[in-house]
């Protein structure tokens, strides 16, 4: 804008008005870089959140035998649902929603895992049944120690499909 | 401008004076011309800005003292709650009247060509004013907000290239907490506000600029003083919007969820109305095309208009004169109509391809309904050039279309999804 009503006003800008110009437009440019690098820095400087789970990373979820192949189960203090399937192994499934985060509870009635934000489903593997969510829920590994199924819940693995591996056997 | 023959008083009458032009067109001050929307904005942006302020005073930005704060507010004898409604609802209005506002300057053609920066930086400021109100409802720390700043971070996380870097900045780490509501609340209370600030006056600026409000050049241009015809209706326009804002907070209070629970979502978890449109669109499209790909589609269209040449409508007349006005209205109708089948028609789609998803998301999820839609789109738009409809006018149809299937997104969000977000009637 200031271009053109200058042009009208003054047709023939002396050379040095022009590298003077420039010279400006370096400093301001530079200015932004300053700025920009101390909002980087700003907000990089925040302290992380502390690891919520931190401490007791291995969680009890009971015996064996109270999980018959089918059952489902809540475990609050893992933010997970222990998952007997039919062949009798167990996987440990995050409360967590792939779509975009929120906490899908399990509708015993459907049989399947329901996203109450935007609809997506899951089954007692936590494979994709409807769509918007693209991956299945992530998954915890499960050990068992004496008949006693404890929970690693240190780190969620990310997958992009179910098979047997991520299960665990009697 | 200010070739005045008398010079303004120094005082606070100079200084609105000085703000207007000495003259304005006749014609212009017509309410039916602009409906006082732009001035209802400026209006609901002052009131925001005051009772902001205010709400500092009684507000506290951490997250195990947010929601006690604002139940306090509410106690008896205290005016507070009162200031936040006030905020609440003015937020709410802001996002009506912009939108409408935003219409009307396409309608009567004020989007032209020495008003195209303009209407750049009015849609600027309109996606401040939906990010205002989005980093606003997080503030107070309930089920609502903070479900929306999970759903958000993670929404963050599907932009192209830059996703995972920039959830992890909003979030202030790897998962919502303490920095994540510092974060919002600098944004919320310093960043938005000085940049509309600072936009705004461009934005009144560049409207001198062009010479006022956009007219009928072939109406005889007859001049009359802006004091009193302009000032006395912006008055009344203001004053009035005022009263009527105020009681209506006074009777009604603004909502506050149960205290954030990380644990569990509320069934279902509904955004902000003014975001259902989106969320909707979340529940049949690929994530990377209804959080990214179309909203940066539909963004680019509506910034494009004024510079495609010969799409702008006649200055002044609504819709072009004639019968535009009932040609817009009915594509509005009908894109409202359109949209509510088509939700239900895919609803049934994803209901039957229940099981194991077999298709590649983002070709069944996102180019198949992307394109379908388009070519859709584009045969309207061939239809009423072939019946010889004025381009300008088969564009307004257009986007009065899309503008319609936006607002039938919305509706559904509203009153059709229940529990799991799944289809039901409202009740």
């Amino acid at each position: 804008m200031t271009s053109e009503t200058n042009s009208d006003h003054l047709p023939e800008k002396p050379r040095r008005r022009t590298l003077l110009g420039w010279l400006w437009a370096l400093l301001g440019l530079l200015a932004c870089i300053e700025l920009g690098w101390l909002t980087g820095s700003i907000l990089k400087s925040r302290k992380p959140i502390a690891a919520r789970r931190q401490g007791n990373r291995l969680i009890d979820a009971g015996r064996v035998e109270s999980f018959s192949p089918g059952d489902v189960k809540a475990i609050p203090e893992a933010m997970a649902y222990l998952s007997r399937l039919e062949d009798g192994s167990f996987i440990a499934l995050s409360k967590t929603c792939t779509h975009l985060g929120c906490t899908v509870p399990w509708d015993q009635v459907r049989q399947r895992f329901v996203c109450p934000c935007h609809g997506s489903t899951f089954d007692r593997t936590g494979s994709v049944l409807t769509a918007p969510a693209i991956r299945p829920l992530d998954y915890y590994p499960v050990r068992i120690e004496n008949g006693l199924l404890r929970i690693d819940i240190a780190t969620p693995t990310r997958r992009e499909t179910f098979d047997a591996s991520q299960t665990t056997r009697v | 401008m200010a070739t005045g023959t008398s010079p303004k008083p120094a005082s606070l009458t100079g200084f609105i004076l000085h703000l207007h032009p000495r003259t304005v067109p006749a014609d212009t001050i017509r309410f039916t011309l602009s409906f006082g929307l732009g001035g209802m904005s400026a209006t609901l942006f002052l009131i925001l800005l005051f009772t902001g302020i205010l709400q500092l005073l009684s507000y506290s930005a951490a997250v195990d003292s947010a929601h006690q704060s604002i139940i306090e507010m509410y106690a008896a004898g205290s005016l507070a709650g009162f200031v936040r409604n006030i905020h609440h609802w003015a937020g709410n209005l802001l996002v009506i009247v912009c939108v409408l506002h935003l219409l009307r300057v396409y309608l009567t053609g004020a989007a032209d060509r020495t008003r195209r920066l303009n209407w750049l930086i009015g849609i600027c400021l309109l996606l401040l004013v939906l990010f205002a109100n989005f980093t606003g409802y997080l503030l107070p720390w309930d089920q609502l907000a903070y479900w929306a700043v999970t759903i958000f971070t993670n929404m963050a996380g599907y932009v192209p290239l830059v996703g995972a870097w920039l959830s992890e900045v909003l979030r202030g780490g790897g998962e919502v907490g303490p920095t994540t509501l510092a974060t919002f609340f600098a944004i919320h209370v310093g960043l938005v506000p000085s940049l509309m600030v600072i936009l705004l006056i461009f934005h009144f600026w560049l409207i001198r600029k062009a010479g006022g409000l956009v007219r009928d050049q072939d109406l005889p241009l007859e001049r009359i003083s802006a004091m009193p015809a302009l000032i006395s209706r912006e008055a009344a326009v203001g004053l009035g919007l005022t009263s009527l804002l105020l009681l209506f907070a006074a009777l009604v209070d603004a909502p506050l969820a149960d205290i954030a629970n990380p644990g569990e979502s509320p069934n279902p978890a509904k955004a902000a109305w003014y975001f259902l449109g989106l969320q909707e669109l979340l529940l049949h499209l690929h994530p990377t095309f209804a959080i990214c790909i179309i909203p940066l589609l539909m963004l680019a269209l509506l910034a494009l208009l004024p510079f495609i040449t010969g799409t702008n409508l006649p200055p002044g007349i609504w819709c072009g004169g004639d019968n535009g006005w009932a040609h817009a209205a009915a594509a509005w109708g009908i894109g409202l109509g359109a949209a509510i089948p088509l939700i239900m028609l895919d609803d049934l789609v994803l209901k039957s391809a229940d099981g194991p998803v077999r298709a590649v998301p983002w070709i069944s999820r996102g180019l198949v309904p992307l394109a379908a839609i388009a070519a859709a789109l584009w045969l309207v738009y061939r239809l009423l050039r072939r019946r010889r409809s004025s381009r300008p006018e088969s564009v307004m149809i257009l986007v009065m279309l899309i503008f319609g299937m936006l607002c039938g997104l919305t509706a559904a969000g509203v009153w059709l999804r229940g529990a799991g977000m799944a289809l039901t009637l409202p009740l």
